[in-house]
């Protein structure tokens, strides 16, 4: 009874590639071998470190001492630096470890498969069993690297920052250090007056205008697909262009241009409006105007989409559907409700969700339109129209106030989630998607 | 009775025709208006006429002549910002659908649901550690960053809508080809790219615009003005000295949609595709 897959396992759990080297699998041990001298390299110079500044944040602020008699600056710890160093190295050491495991368990399986008499694959055939059998975790491999670092990296980073009392003025390094603080944060954001009383202001325009600036966009859509749609309209295709020309223009550039267009002194519509004798209103000044101006440019911008996304599904609709209902005897209005609106709504609820969701974060239109503004006195940093997301930017950005804005966009991403989540689990294409072919 | 309903659709028609052309009077308008304006002499925001009195190149000129406004610039690094980072995201993107549309593995539907909510994370969130970690690699104000930002991120945006498209491919002609003999990389080159054509331009136009339209990202990223992107440069115009050169404004706005506009125009049919892609396969 020959014991290859226990020596080879702990080989290997001992040094990466030794296990495999035992199975006579040189080439694919080497490489092992080269990965874990690299990463002790690494680790040996970074690990104690990063496990200390994950701990501490940093010892020594910078401070001034006087060398010779003359003051001077002693650099001293940087705590966000710090902390995103520690973040990185413990990261790649989570990597490590999963190499680690993956590599134990080869040395494993071989040395089973060896105990029952099967020969060890060469390097060849290594290769070409992972093109044939693990195609696609190799395929993911590289999408996956770039997800890690520059989405799931710093969003780990972002939760961190919750947690610690990283804000201006007091704790701005390098001059200061940054501590952790647990869930004061959390705290002061949901029941300390001055910050909870912006919250729920914010948090209920926020709502109020994603159900607002959906519902308009979405049956200003309906309405227009269904004109356009109409039997005997004529020039179907041209009416499409021109209502589609909202959507081609970029957000950036016609959000800035209403934004002049609107403005209460200069902008041509209160000089049009004063053209005709009436007088101007102060569209982007006034708390009410504001959002109502908010909300109609959003319109502007937003129903070319769902004009699109919903004359899309009417081709869909079958037409023995209508023609069951006129023999019925139905009138216009009664196939509109008993077929139209129901074959609509049926097969656009998920985008609708996803609407919803999305005009929660939708920082564009806020923020290149009012900027928040105008300003409202009894806010922290947040003006009449501010969402979520701009006050967590103007937050972050402008008043260097980063734990808040970590622990809002905290929320703001439970919410957001949680709505998209539930309604992905939902959908037919997820639940039952092999029953397509 | 017979005439009775004639009347009635007669007004129907009618009155759709004139909620029609309001609609896209309203559609048109700021879009005429700004292009005309950039055609007016002057600086001023306001004309009495929608049509100007007299037509003048004076402002695309200036965008590209002044000193204070690199626009040349600007827009020779959008172009190449938004090539790369299309180019390298619809490649990231189709790796990432081919695998999940074709393959069952473990963890696959935990993969699907992680990239959907990871798309949901406000971007600019995680803007503080993505600017540390590329001030690591030495890469701020660079337009590799912005390349690697926006490719790295192409396949949370891309890949569910893919994923989708790629199912509807009948898996029978992989398995014909499988049985002649392809490789999976042979299929994924041979039939699964030349099939999902609409898909990959879908896909390649978003990843395209994105770029051109982003500003809070680059604005962060790309601190000297002759690295700056469009959408950059557009910005700085109308915080730095709003409505007192709006006709400038109104030039470079032109030079940055008519593009973007083309594109659209072409690849409507392909939009409308990629709209519904997510929506009613049920």
């Amino acid at each position: 009874m020959q014991r290859h897959k226990a020596k080879a396992g702990i080989l290997s759990a001992i040094f990466m590639g030794l296990g495999q080297i035992y199975n006579r699998q040189f080439i694919k041990g080497l490489m092992f071998i080269a990965v874990e001298a690299v990463a002790l390299i690494y680790f040996i110079s970074n690990l104690g470190r990063a496990f200390w500044g994950m701990t501490t944040l940093g010892e020594s602020p910078s401070r001034l001492e006087k060398v010779k008699g003359i003051a001077k600056m002693v650099p001293g710890d940087h705590s966000i630096v710090i902390l995103i160093e520690s973040l990185i190295t413990l990261l790649f050491f989570v990597l490590f470890l999963i190499v680690w495991y993956m590599n134990i368990r080869d040395a494993y399986k071989i040395g089973a498969e060896r105990e029952n008499g099967r020969p060890s694959h060469t390097f060849k055939q290594s290769v070409r069993y992972i093109l044939d059998y693990k195609f696609a975790q190799s395929f993911l491999l590289l999408p996956g690297m770039g997800i890690l670092f520059f989405t799931i990296m710093p969003i780990f980073f972002m939760i961190m920052l919750a947690f610690t009392n990283y804000a201006a003025p007091n704790h701005i390094p390098p001059a200061k250090l940054v501590d952790w603080v647990g869930f004061e944060t959390f705290r002061n954001l949901l029941v300390l007056k001055t910050w909870s009383h912006t919250f729920y202001g914010v948090l209920t325009w926020t709502i109020i205008w994603a159900v607002l600036s959906t519902i308009t966009t979405y049956f200003g859509g309906m309405l227009v697909a269904l004109l356009i749609n109409q039997k005997g309209i004529r020039f179907k295709g041209m009416w499409r262009m021109l209502l589609i020309i909202p959507y081609a223009i970029p957000q950036m550039i016609s959000l800035l241009l209403m934004r002049n267009l609107f403005n209460g002194q200069f902008g041509p519509i209160n000089q049009y409006l004063g053209y005709f004798g009436m007088g101007g209103l102060p569209w982007l000044t006034d708390p009410f105007w504001a959002k109502v101006t908010v909300i109609v440019v959003n319109m502007w911008v937003g129903i070319p989409v769902s004009m699109l996304l919903i004359m899309g599904v009417l081709t869909t609709i079958p037409r023995d559907m209508y023609e069951a209902a006129e023999v019925d005897g139905a009138t216009n209005y009664q196939k509109f409700r008993i077929v139209t609106l129901p074959m609509i709504l049926f097969s656009t609820a998920p985008t609708l969700i996803m609407q919803f969701a999305g005009n929660i974060n939708n920082f564009n239109a806020i923020f290149l339109l009012t900027g928040g503004n105008p300003v409202n006195g009894n806010y922290q940093y947040a003006g009449s129209t501010d969402l979520l997301v701009t006050w967590l930017y103007k937050l972050t950005l402008d008043q260097n106030k980063n734990n808040m804005a970590s622990a809002i966009g905290i929320i703001l991403f439970i919410i957001v989630a949680g709505f998209s989540l539930y309604n992905y689990r939902r959908t037919k294409s997820f639940q039952e998607e092999d029953m397509i072919q | 009775m017979i005439i009775g309903r004639k009347a009635v659709n007669f007004i129907r028609l009618g009155l759709s025709y004139i909620v029609l052309v309001a609609l896209a009077i309203a559609a048109i308008y700021p879009a005429l208006w700004i292009l005309l304006a950039s055609f007016r002499p002057g600086k001023s925001l306001y004309s009495k006429t929608l049509i100007p009195e007299q037509f003048t190149l004076a402002h695309y000129k200036e965008l590209f002549t002044s000193p204070v406004y690199m626009f040349g610039t600007w827009y020779a690094n959008t172009l190449k910002i938004a090539v790369f980072s299309m180019l390298i995201g619809v490649v990231l993107t189709l790796l990432t659908s081919y695998a999940l549309s074709r393959f069952r593995f473990k963890s696959r539907k935990t993969t699907m649901s992680t990239l959907l909510i990871l798309g949901m994370f406000p971007g600019f969130m995680s803007m503080i550690a993505i600017y540390l970690l590329l001030k690591e690699f030495n890469l701020l104000d660079t337009h590799l960053a912005l390349i690697i930002v926006y490719a790295a991120g192409a396949p949370l945006g891309g890949t569910l809508i893919a994923k989708g498209f790629l199912d509807t491919i009948p898996r029978s002609l992989d398995e014909a080809a499988r049985i002649d003999g392809a490789s999976n990389f042979g299929i994924f080159t041979r039939i699964i790219l030349p099939l999902s054509r609409p898909m990959i331009t879908y896909i390649a136009l978003t990843l395209f615009v994105g770029p051109w339209v982003d500003f809070i990202f680059a604005k962060l990223i790309l601190r000297t003005k002759e690295n700056w992107t469009v959408a950059v440069g557009m910005w700085d115009m109308v915080n730095t000295m709003q409505n007192s050169n709006f006709t400038l404004f109104a030039a470079g706005a032109v030079l940055i949609s008519v593009p973007i506009m083309i594109l659209f125009g072409f690849l409507q049919r392909l939009l409308v595709d990629g709209l519904t892609a997510g929506a009613s396969k049920g």
